[in-house]
């Protein structure tokens, strides 16, 4: 008989305690936290999550954080689009080069950056607002989607490209007419990445915003620090942060690796 | 694919090259004056040559924290590459339950990084938390806020499971690609399990494999937010790792001169292994 199903139960065990306990914290209050371990809530509440879906403080962390993360999946994907296709069609000058320069900046530590990048946008005046956080985020997002979109066309047949270019059609109408309804799934695939990236980075994001544009994570780490350690309203916003990512992963689940491996799996 | 040979496609990688730019120039030229300058605000510098570096490549401080840095990466590397493998080849190839496997797999891969280090505060807290509350009720004695072992234990196990999924998707997807037949046509030549894992499965996983090993190794090396969170890289110095050492040089002592300095090394380091990791994969491509 086949034992092989122990081994990823286990794994998928492991990986759920963790969320588990979030969870189960979540419904606690906090004398009952604070009291003692219990495995589940003795005293079940909503009263975490009705807090912060009341608190403008903290249902506006998420909406920041939505709108900048929104923001940025927009303007990546659509400056990659092009940029995606004349590295995979063409050989210009200095396209090995730029295409490495622009995997380093997907390399590039945030902790390195953390400070200029404050002082660029001061000056520029784009700090605390979410176009800041945006553009920031375009750093690394941009050449993640363009490394995975270059990984999806190279895989369309350049026959393509050319019976529609001796059928008459001009290149930017076929590009928008033809050519992107055929690498849908791909810009899927790089805009849930671009969407995840944006989503899951806090040190730029906590960097460039104070009050406006604040994001979510950056609210729960003020608050664990100022308003005495709220365990549970803690437990609760992470569990929220939690559900936007499940929500989308079940549409790309096929295509997650192709994603993470650059798009090149 | 044969690619033709046209100029003009610079115009469609203007708008890429001109954001990143404007993201990546600047701010690097901003490290790159304070590397080399000596500031005591109102825009005055003053240059001081290398005395930035040769002060950072001396200090007990830089050593320590690369010290910790490479012994992190090393053991999360060491656990993770071969976890992740084992569990790729026991996931199921078909049926209702892969859907499952992937989505609940990819789950932690989607969690801000912020949210992982509270998780896991949370997890092990040793009175209150899951994990630390059974660990200390089974007679271990079991801090993670004040023994710098418990910490560490802490801290790789977060980043297991944190990130061992990126492994196991990239291996799955490498499996996946092998046909039936090399399968079929090892069972008729009696191989053993190890033999088809050694001659038909590492094969196939290699590329992938490389890629996940490389991205590992780089995105543990610039881990910042969830130590931060989880431990604040105490207790003591114990798990403070280059970036959390760079931000605290850098906003909380404010010495700009010594963080750029750190900074420049850091990102030379972060190159180095992005060639490596370009040149690999661009061979891999070319197979």
């Amino acid at each position: 008989m086949n034992k092989k199903w122990i081994l990823p139960s286990l794994y998928i065990l492991f990986l759920m305690l963790p969320i588990y306990g979030l969870l189960s914290m979540s419904f606690k209050t906090t004398n009952e936290i604070l009291g003692g371990f219990s495995l589940f809530p003795q005293n079940f509440t909503l009263e975490n999550y009705i807090k912060i879906f009341t608190d403008p403080t903290w249902y506006n962390g998420y909406i920041n954080s939505l709108i900048y993360v929104c923001l940025n999946t927009v303007i990546s994907v659509s400056v990659a689009l092009p940029a995606a296709y004349a590295f995979s069609r063409y050989r210009f000058l200095g396209d090995k080069h730029l295409f490495f320069w622009l995997l380093t900046n997907r390399m590039a530590p945030p902790a390195v950056f953390a400070l200029p990048f404050f002082q660029l946008y001061s000056a520029i005046e784009l700090f605390d607002t979410h176009l800041a956080v945006a553009l920031a985020h375009c750093l690394f997002n941009i050449p993640l989607a363009v490394w995975i979109l270059e990984g999806f066309m190279s895989g369309i047949p350049k026959e393509l490209d050319e019976t529609a270019y001796l059928d008459g059609y001009s290149f930017w109408r076929f590009f928008i007419r033809i050519f992107i309804p055929t690498i849908a799934a791909g810009i899927g695939v790089a805009a849930f990445f671009c969407f995840m990236y944006s989503w899951v980075e806090l040190l730029l994001a906590k960097t460039l915003t104070s009050v406006d544009a604040k994001p979510i994570a950056a609210i729960m780490t003020r608050t664990a620090s100022t308003s005495g350690y709220e365990l549970g309203l803690l437990a609760a916003a992470g569990s929220l942060t939690i559900i936007p990512g499940a929500f989308v992963i079940y549409f790309v689940r096929n295509y997650i690796a192709k994603g993470f491996a650059l798009g090149r799996v | 694919m044969r690619k033709t040979t046209n100029q003009k496609a610079w115009w469609l990688v203007t708008p890429v090259l001109l954001l990143v730019a404007f993201n990546a120039f600047i701010p690097l030229m901003t490290v790159v004056n304070y590397a080399f300058q000596e500031t005591f605000g109102n825009n005055q510098f003053f240059w001081e040559g290398t005395t930035w570096f040769e002060k950072v490549l001396r200090s007990e401080r830089f050593h320590d924290a690369l010290g910790r840095q490479m012994l992190f990466t090393s053991m999360i590397l060491v656990i993770e590459v071969p976890l992740g493998i084992a569990v790729a080849l026991s996931m199921p190839r078909k049926g209702p339950w892969v859907s499952v496997c992937l989505v609940l797999m990819a789950l932690p891969l989607l969690i801000p990084w912020n949210v992982v280090g509270a998780m896991w505060n949370i997890f092990a807290l040793p009175d209150i938390g899951l994990l630390g509350y059974s660990l200390n009720s089974m007679g271990f004695d079991y801090n993670f806020t004040r023994q710098p072992v418990s910490a560490w234990m802490t801290t790789v196990v977060m980043d297991v499971w944190h990130w061992t999924s990126l492994v196991v998707l990239l291996c799955y997807a490498g499996l996946c690609s092998i046909p039936d037949a090399y399968y079929q046509a090892a069972h008729i030549d009696g191989a053993s399990p190890w033999a088809v894992f050694r001659y038909i499965q590492l094969p196939k996983m290699k590329r992938v494999l490389t890629i996940a090993i490389l991205l590992r190794f780089m995105d543990s090396f610039m881990i910042y937010t969830e130590p931060f969170v989880l431990t604040g890289g105490g207790p003591g110095n114990t798990t403070t790792f280059l970036s959390i050492d760079l931000v605290k040089i850098a906003l909380g002592q404010f010495d700009l001169g010594p963080a750029a300095a750190m900074s420049l090394i850091y990102f030379l380091v972060v190159l180095l292994i992005c060639w490596v990791f370009y040149t690999v994969m661009m061979r891999n491509e070319e197979q």
